[in-house]
């Protein structure tokens, strides 16, 4: 059984736990990167963070991606998308292809 | 033109041989894992963009939806009737495998019966803009699973093909040269030592036969 969690700031994910996920409110990158480190040893498959946040602690974001569990997903905070979700696609493509294809 | 040290004999040509075919065999291999593996990545990757601009768009709705539930009431009590929620998501994950490349799929599975019945407060202080961005709310999740499903998906196959691109390039433009080249070395080497060899024997005969005339002449 594996758990989901939600890093962000506090107005963006309150929502979330109503839904019965984990949430994380952070107010620095510093203590989000933290938290982080720290759920992803535990049993939590999907962790969401708010773009605003991860755009702040790439590097510890990019540590997780090779590995199957957790699956770290940006999600727009509530002060609109920042487009880091697609810019992560494009990095992604561009690592496989070379190119990005679909524009 | 790259060669590997070796001694030019006929022993180390055979050992170069098989390790060429080998390397061949590999190569063509591993080509077809990429290629297999581009193919799966493009149809992933082009769900992954529509997935996540489906969900962005979704979100936005969500916040936006929150927004106005916090504006119509205090957001103490927003607050308060959040704090305790009724029910608990669990993932069921599971391994699924695509060339070989192991991918998450996620189920989720929720602790209450009835989807509608999500709300943890009584209806009493909170206000009907609440409810509604919930409602949203639970809508994306489904999405939002998938999408971390999807993407995390595409993260791994990136990764794999990047892998096998630099083994199948290595082969190709390496190893593989680099063992031709080297056995054409060793089978050249070898005629020469044989071509040497040839005159060498022609000689002594002719010494030979120059002496067993002389002797006869004596």
């Amino acid at each position: 059984m594996y758990k989901v969690g939600v890093i962000g700031d506090k107005d963006s994910i309150l929502g979330f736990k109503i839904l019965g996920l984990s949430v994380f409110p952070v107010t620095s990158p510093e203590e989000a990167a933290k938290i982080l480190n720290k759920i992803a040893k535990e049993e939590y498959a999907v962790i969401y963070i708010t773009e605003n946040i991860a755009a702040q602690i790439r590097e510890t974001i990019n540590a997780y991606k090779s590995s199957r569990f957790p699956a770290i997903i940006p999600i727009p905070g509530n002060e609109g998308s920042l487009g880091i979700g697609m810019e992560e696609i494009k990095e992604s493509m561009i690592k496989a292809i070379g190119t990005d294809i679909l524009g | 033109m790259a060669l590997i040290n070796v001694n030019p004999t006929r022993m180390e040509l055979t050992r170069l041989k098989k390790r060429l075919l080998v390397a061949r065999r590999g190569h063509k291999l591993l080509k077809d894992k990429r290629d297999e593996l581009m193919k799966k990545f493009m149809d992933l990757i082009k769900k992954n963009k529509e997935l996540r601009q489906k969900v962005e768009a979704m979100m936005m709705d969500v916040h936006s939806s929150f927004l106005i539930a916090r504006s119509v009431m205090p957001s103490e009590i927003v607050e308060e009737s959040l704090m305790f929620p009724k029910q608990k998501v669990f993932l069921q994950a599971s391994i699924k495998h695509i060339m070989s490349v192991e991918v998450p799929e996620l189920k989720f599975e929720t602790t209450s019966s009835d989807d509608k019945d999500i709300y943890p407060y009584g209806f009493a202080h909170t206000s009907g803009e609440l409810d509604s961005a919930i409602t949203s709310l639970s809508k994306v999740m489904q999405y939002l699973l998938e999408l971390a499903e999807v993407e995390k998906s595409v993260q791994l196959l990136a990764e794999e093909i990047e892998k096998t691109r630099r083994r199948v390039n290595a082969l190709e433009y390496v190893l593989i040269p680099q063992l031709t080249d080297t056995i054409k070395y060793i089978t050249m080497k070898l005629e020469e030592n044989e071509r040497g060899n040839l005159t060498r024997l022609m000689k002594v005969k002719d010494m030979m036969i120059e002496q067993s005339r002389r002797k006869s002449r004596s």
